[in-house]
């Protein structure tokens, strides 16, 4: 501020041109207002540099010209251009004997200079000069650079300086101290630390401004701990009282408000001492309850100390009179015509409705209003109050506004937020499964891309695990409905892919679940849906999926299966797929279709997604294969421990050597192919040393011909490339197998969540519509929960459709209402709360200091002498708005493991892969590598 | 008259063009994340100058950001402010700002008569103070 001002008053001089500033600047300053373009502005600013370049050169420059050149260099820098040729000039100023020439200086060095900067070294002696001045404006302007200039290393060659001036005789140099030593425990708080005493000393400064400059810093030091200064309370309350009741000088009102700024400061530190302490909230309450009374709501800074101490009051332990006044004053912010005043209101209704639920009702309309404002700004606001008090007798209408709310805005950033936030509600309070998919569909079709995978996961969770009791008419009935609202929404043109997987995923394990859809009509679909989005490889890995437990479900019920064409001609193109992982679904796929029924099952089973799978961690259904294998020649497993202390002093990397069938790693051929596959080029031979490749060093072999010769080969080739095959394959594999069970599919690894979540589904009740006027009826959904004068009102109510869009009629409940929120938990009781009371009572002598003050008040404000410490850098750029209109929409292209086909013997694959399945793992996307690693 | 130190704000003049005028940075901010949160900050204020409404809060949310803006003639005064600030206080800090620029506009030649000559006075007041006080040690250390 006093930055400016000083620029300010340059300037005004210029104008006069009394003090000496040249024509040259005044037109400089003329023609940059004057400028059209940014390019404009840039030419005159290049010129300008040239000239106080050439300038600055000149020798024996007179001290007043000199002045001028580093007001121009800091206009300079101000239009965002580089001055630093200049600043040896500015540092060199604040040498001067002469007050105005100093205060310039300092001021260009704070501007220009930050705390880093290599020629702060040459200011730290001038300012540890200038701190010993008599002259006290000379002071000031130290610790005015002090606070801007001074870094972690350099604090303790001025500290024990500006701790003396503390004591200073002149208020404003006393409060420029604290201001100094606030500065320092920001920057490094050990290096204060021994000094804190000096802050509470200074809260009961003769002078108002200096106890206003302490409360900065004691808000800092209470917020990190609250306890060591309890004692405080009944010294912050009587200060604002006294302030509250006009003992301050008269120059400390603004808009005849007294001292506005430091009551506001008094209640942050009030909520911070109240919250959960008793005794601390008793003292407060009668001063917070003058407040109330006095507050002048008819200015702004009024309704900001207004609105400050609603806040106080919802952080201290609450107390009825003052919930009270606090909702009156909510009240009048509400009804007030103001944007800012509603929107203060209804932020602060979302702090009081944690602790009394009930103080929304009577402002329900003025919510609704708010709600239905066209001011975005207060939209958000309200819907973040209503986010705020759902339960699950309103989440339905809460959760429809959301969402209509969601469709309507384009900005992604709070479209996820809103997404997000819709999807917590409804898992939280759903009424039913039904209204719980519908809701999710509604999220995922407008908002799909921006929502988090997992909560794709337990949307299918729910849908296979159904209601959690063992009703399965009731699971039936919800799986059909979800598959009858997915067929309808399937051929909506450009769905989100994260929805098409959740569709797909659907389809395919209860689309011909009870019968209702042939298998041809949902194969069907599943073609079109690969076919539409045959640029999204998840989407046709997930499609393919389901095609293939259509068809695994239609050969194990005995029923001929005809693939449809299209269906073939799409297997036949994955075949050939590039994705490694389509290939496989295909080819599997494709082995699956020339299986028995008998067979089929047991690879998939029907409505298997929520069996438990068994991890077999000793892999013992394999015992009989490896006794096999040994039989035939091969060698025995040796433990990783084993292998590493034999080979020890060898070159030889440990993970290099395993042996054991199930994990080995083998660099054989596969056995040629079947003449029924295609022919497929095996290029296992050659171990490719490419990180990407790795997964293939577990590839499972079909043949267990391991020849001693042929493995010693391998190590041998295997030398130059040890690293790369070294131990993080083995273990990522291992960890990839288990992530697959939970990212793929809903399965068991996830259902204690999801069965927590979905309890409060359960209490849902039917609702009775009413005919009360469209926003009454809003409101009443909204609020009604709460009382039961609305739910009279409601009841009185007839039939009436309550919204086209809304699924169903909004209304109370009528009976049984149990609030599903917790009781407002706001008293942090587990707190110790004991007060430290410090021996020497250095505030006895506070309840008169505010009047001794005001005796002599008159001289101790003088604006243009002191500053605030705060401001740190001024410059300008110029940047065009239209560059970050783009919003960048985050991709999120799924990158898979490449590895080479899986060769062509499909059909012992398969048969494994039966074996594994019978053990309860489901194939998923996600991971491939799992079943090679099981199937090997 | 006295205004508390404020911290992680950052205060911005936005001329009605979209012109940034003046940024100011209350806490260190390195020049990259400083165009970051200009151009975003700019963008929150561009949205709602597209919605050119004048009865609307005063209050832009977005990503994060509050901003608390004021406008005065064709200068939008933008504070950007922390989540738990009070914004009508921040709007008083803007409004009493702007009134301190207003005096110093003042372009009548008694105004800045007057300013000057009170900048004169306690050049002199200083002066008098250090020689007297000089004059006092001079004596004292006679």
């Amino acid at each position: 501020m006093e930055q400016l001002k000083t620029i300010g008053r340059e300037l005004a001089m210029g104008s006069q041109g009394g003090f000496g500033q040249s024509k040259e600047f005044l037109d400089l300053v003329k023609s940059i207002g004057e400028a059209r373009s940014k390019a404009e502005e840039d030419r005159i600013v290049l010129s300008e540099i040239d000239i106080l370049k050439r300038r600055l050169l000149e020798p024996d420059i007179p001290k007043r010209k000199m002045k001028e050149y580093i007001i121009r260099l800091v206009y300079i820098e101000m239009l965002g251009h580089d001055a630093s040729f200049g600043y040896i000039h500015a540092v060199k100023m604040t040498h001067d004997d002469n007050l105005l020439l100093k205060r310039t200086g300092y001021l260009a060095v704070t501007l220009f200079l930050n705390e880093d900067h290599d020629l702060i070294i040459l200011i730290v002696n001038t300012i540890q000069k200038d701190l010993r001045s008599d002259n006290y404006l000379v002071v000031c302007a130290a610790l005015n650079a002090i606070c801007r200039l001074i870094n972690e290393e350099t604090i303790p060659a001025v500290l024990p300086q500006v701790v003396e001036l503390l004591n200073h005789q002149k208020e404003a140099v006393r409060k420029k101290a604290i201001m100094a030593l606030h500065r320092f425990h920001r920057k490094s708080p050990s290096s204060v630390s021994h000094l804190i005493t000096n802050f509470r000393k200074r809260l009961c400064d003769n002078d108002p401004g200096v106890m206003g400059a302490t409360l900065c810093p004691l808000f800092d030091l209470i917020s990190e701990d609250v306890n060591s200064y309890k004692d405080l309370v009944s010294s912050f309350v009587s200060i604002l009282k006294q302030v509250t009741e006009r003992r301050l000088p008269k120059s400390y009102d603004y808009h005849q408000m007294p001292a506005p700024f430091i009551q506001i400061k008094l209640l942050k530190i009030m909520a911070l001492l109240g919250s959960g302490d008793k005794n601390a909230s008793e003292i407060m309450s009668m001063v917070l309850g003058d407040l109330f009374r006095k507050c002048d709501s008819s200015t702004n800074i009024g309704n900001a100390i207004l609105y400050e101490c609603i806040r106080c009051i919802s952080c201290i332990l609450p107390n009825p009179k003052l919930l009270e006044a606090a909702a009156d004053a909510i009240s009048k912010f509400l009804k007030s015509d103001s944007h800012n005043l509603k929107y203060m209101g209804i932020d602060g209704l979302g702090r009081l409705i944690k602790i009394s639920p009930d103080i929304a009702e009577q402002h329900q309309l003025a919510v609704i209003d708010c709600l239905e404002d066209p001011d975005d700004t207060l939209k958000r606001k309200t819907f973040e109050l209503l986010y705020k008090m759902t339960k699950s007798s309103n989440v339905e209408v809460i959760v429809d506004r959301m969402i209509d709310y969601m469709i309507s805005i384009n900005d992604n950033h709070y479209k996820t937020e809103i997404a997000s936030r819709c999807v917590e509600l409804a898992e939280q309070f759903a009424p039913s499964n039904q209204w719980f998919i519908q809701i999710m569909n509604k999220v995922f079709e407008h908002a799909g891309d921006l929502v988090n995978i997992k909560v794709a996961h337990n949307l299918m969770r729910l849908i296979a695990e159904g209601f959690g009791e063992d009703d399965d008419d009731a699971d039936s009935k919800l799986r059909l409905s979800a598959v009858e609202s997915y067929l309808q929404l399937i051929s909506e043109p450009k769905l989100p892919s994260l929805f098409l997987q959740v569709i797909s995923w659907v389809l395919g394990e209860y689309g011909t679940a009870d019968g209702k859809y042939s298998a041809s009509y949902i194969s069907g679909k599943l073609c079109d849906v690969a076919d539409a989005y045959s640029s999204d490889e998840t989407v046709k890995g997930y499609a393919v999926s389901a095609l293939m437990k259509i068809y695994a479900f239609e050969i194990a019920s005995g029923r001929k299966v005809d693939v449809l064409p299209e269906c073939q001609s799409l297997i036949e193109e994955l075949l050939a797929s590039h994705s490694t992982d389509l290939q496989q679904r295909a080819y599997e796929l494709q082995a699956l279709l020339a299986l028995d029924a008998r067979a089929v099952e047991s690879i998939l089973p029907l409505d298997a997604s929520c069996e438990d799978i068994e991890v077999d961690k000793d892999l013992s259904f394999l015992n009989g294969y490896i006794q096999q294998a040994i039989e035939s020649g091969a060698q025995p497993y040796i433990s990783e421990r084993e292998r590493s202390g034999m080979f020890e002093t060898t070159d030889y990397h440990p993970q290099d050597h395993h042996e054991v069938p199930s994990h080995a790693l083998r660099f054989e051929a596969y056995e040629l192919p079947k003449p029924s596959g295609p022919p497929q080029a095996s290029n296992e031979l050659v171990p490719v040393p490419e990180p990407s490749y790795y997964s293939e060093s577990h590839q499972p072999i079909s043949t267990s011909l391991v020849s001693e010769r042929e493995s010693s080969e391998i190590k041998l080739r295997l030398d130059g490339v040890k690293q790369k095959w070294g131990r993080p394959s083995y273990q990522s594999t291992t960890s990839a197998s288990s992530t697959t069970q939970q990212a793929g599919t809903p399965t068991h690894s996830d259902a204690g969540v999801g069965s927590s979540s979905s309890k409060p589904r359960s209490s849902y009740e039917p609702k009775k519509p009413e005919i009360d006027p469209e926003k009454q009826r809003l409101a009443a959904s909204l609020f009604g929960g709460s009382s039961s004068r609305t739910d009279k009102k409601s009841s009185s109510g007839g039939h009436k459709p309550a919204k086209g869009t809304v699924n169903k009629p909004a209304a109370v409940p009528k009976e049984n209402q149990t609030p599903v929120q917790p009781p407002p938990d706001l008293l942090d009781l587990g707190e110790p709360t004991d007060t430290t009371v410090t021996a020497m009572d250095p505030f006895k002598e506070l309840e008169g200091l505010m009047d001794s003050s005001s005796q002599d008040g008159g001289s101790s404000d003088v604006m243009g002498l002191y500053s605030d410490a705060a401001p740190v850098t001024t410059t300008t750029s110029v940047d065009s708005l239209l560059s970050e209109l783009s919003d960048s929409s985050k991709g999120n292209p799924r990158t898979y493991q490449s590895q080479t086909s899986k060769g062509p013997n499909t059909k012992e694959a398969l048969e494994k892969d039966a074996l594994v399945r019978q053990m309860g793992v489901n194939p998923t996307s996600q991971n491939p590598t799992l079943f090679k690693d099981l199937l090997g | 008259m006295s205004i508390l130190i404020m911290d992680n704000y950052i205060y911005i003049l936005i001329s009605r063009q979209g012109k940034v005028r003046l940024t100011k940075w209350y806490s260190p901010y390195a020049q990259k994340e400083r165009s970051k949160h200009t151009s975003l900050i700019l963008h929150a204020m561009y949205r709602l100058y597209v919605n050119s409404v004048e009865l609307f809060c005063n209050f832009v949310e977005w990503r994060g950001y509050k901003v608390v803006y004021k406008r005065y003639a064709s200068l939008y005064f933008c504070m950007c402010i922390d989540q738990e600030d009070n914004e009508l206080e921040v709007l008083d800090i803007i409004h009493h700002y702007a009134e301190i620029l207003w005096e110093l506009q003042e372009s009548s030649k008694k105004t800045v008569a007057r300013i000057i000559s009170a900048q004169d006075q306690l050049v002199e007041v200083a002066k008098e103070e250090t020689t007297s006080i000089s004059n006092i040690i001079a004596q004292a250390t006679k």
